[in-house]
């Protein structure tokens, strides 16, 4: 892992598969959109609206991961010291961030006929509103200081303090009874989710991670450069 | 005497020789609350119903005022440096912080609280268990602000931060707190969910200064 921490490897390599990865992240977008949408059966309760479930889960899950990443991120930034950890877990806050709105947003036009209702205060939403709310905090706590490292440093910790939201999340479904349903993907006795709607599902997560992966580069790359310059323009200003 | 026990005399020496301090965070308190019988007008069923909640959250907004007396004035003027050289481990330091700020902060407040409910028309049967929700919560306020006052440590708008920050974190000690209380005053058993409030509790003692102590650690390089 310390090899790739130095950021010229790193983007050799990332700059080589952040194509790919593009290409991937359409074609699953496609083919996952092309069954959700159109290959795959309606559910015998809720109809067509199970569709926007494709769209939905995977965001939650990105999401999560995000926040996963995020962390992990920030703790290696802590004990390591790598300048790339801490570009890494900025990197990652906007993404989840917007993984976050678009699960929340779904999921409230997918309950408005299913549940009835735009939203309700029960664990799963509350616990990924939460989510939502820390990505904001940490994005504002690392743009407050002058040191950027500083930034990075206090972002990290609190990174770390939120992640136990995300098994609170995970399992909210679970220890609570809520209206939101539970897990029926990754569960102990197998996924009981019925196997015409597991492929576009996971298709669809293939799609949304690709991605995830994509925007990770793209804002890794312009965040590195941001950094560049800012040490140029102290030397400059230094001299 | 402990260093320990130092810190928390020194903070409290220092809160009652500024008490201005803490006067003004227990008044906006009491303004706040006081502004929704005017805003809504004399309207006693309603009043009692949104009780819990009005007192509630504003306990949390006057918390979060108090907590740039936390590090702020300590970094300012290198009193932090002094209390990180006394050789106290920094969690422990962060937990000394906590009590001091919890004996001047939400242990007044659990004194005014039930004092103001009546003002709020709130049922009869609740009071116990506002009371008790204070007890359980207030201190998980100290603790998760000690952690949000050590992060915020030289950030700008350190104030405004803070609040972003800690609020989402004591959300589910909002949700706990005011459905206890709401549960006792419908005649429902409130036990579980002072049982939350307490796990709660149970949980940020050992784990919250670990993490404001690391954060200070972060402040100080």
């Amino acid at each position: 892992m310390h090899r790739f921490a130095n950021p010229t490897r790193f983007f050799r390599i990332a700059n080589a598969v952040l194509p790919v990865l593009a290409v991937v992240s359409a074609g699953l977008f496609a083919s996952g959109l092309y069954y959700a949408l159109f290959d795959s059966p309606a559910d015998y309760q809720q109809g067509d609206t199970v569709r926007i479930m494709y769209v939905h889960v995977p965001a939650a899950w990105a999401a999560m991961a995000c926040y996963a990443t995020m962390a992990l991120a920030g703790a290696s930034f802590l004990i390591w010291k790598h300048v790339l950890a801490d570009l890494a877990a900025r990197a990652a806050a906007p993404i989840g961030a917007g993984f976050t709105l678009i699960s929340l947003v779904t999921g409230s036009l997918w309950g408005q006929p299913m549940w009835g209702t735009w939203w309700v205060w029960d664990a799963r939403l509350t616990s990924v509103l939460i989510l939502f709310f820390l990505y904001l905090g940490y994005i504002a706590l690392v743009n407050a200081f002058d040191d950027p490292d500083r930034g990075g440093r206090a972002g990290a910790v609190l990174a770390l303090v939120g992640a136990v939201n995300v098994p609170i999340i995970k399992f909210s479904v679970d220890w609570w009874n809520t209206l939101h349903q539970p897990a029926s993907v990754l569960r102990m006795n197998g996924p009981s989710i019925a196997p015409e709607m597991l492929l576009p599902l996971l298709l669809m997560a293939g799609a949304y991670f690709s991605l995830f992966g994509v925007m990770m580069i793209l804002r890794l790359r312009s965040l590195y450069a941001g950094r560049r310059l800012r040490q140029l323009r102290l030397a400059a200003a230094s001299e | 005497m402990s260093p320990f026990l130092a810190v928390i005399a020194r903070d409290l020496r220092l809160a009652r020789r500024q008490g201005t301090d803490i006067a003004m965070t227990l008044a906006f308190f009491v303004v706040v609350v006081a502004l929704f019988p005017l805003g809504l007008g004399p309207t006693p069923d309603l009043l009692a119903r949104i009780a819990p909640a009005v007192l509630w959250i504003t306990a949390l907004l006057a918390a979060m005022l108090s907590f740039d007396r936390l590090f702020q004035q300590d970094s300012e003027d290198g009193g932090l440096d002094q209390l990180v050289l006394s050789g106290l481990p920094l969690a422990l330091l962060a937990l000394a912080k906590a009590c001091a700020h919890w004996l001047t902060t939400g242990l007044p407040m659990l004194v005014l609280a039930p004092v103001l409910a009546i003002s709020l028309n709130l049922a009869p049967d609740s009071y116990a268990t506002l009371v008790a929700t204070l007890a359980l919560g207030t201190p998980v306020v100290s603790l998760f602000g000690v952690v949000g006052a050590a992060l915020v440590v030289g950030a700008r708008r350190a104030g405004v931060l803070v609040a972003l920050i800690v609020l989402p974190l004591l959300i589910p000690v909002l949700i706990f707190a005011v459905s206890a209380i709401e549960a006792a005053g419908a005649g429902l058993p409130v036990r579980v969910h002072l049982l939350f409030l307490g796990a709660i509790l149970a949980g940020a003692i050992p784990l919250a200064p670990f993490a404001a102590g690391a954060a200070l650690r972060q402040a100080l390089d």
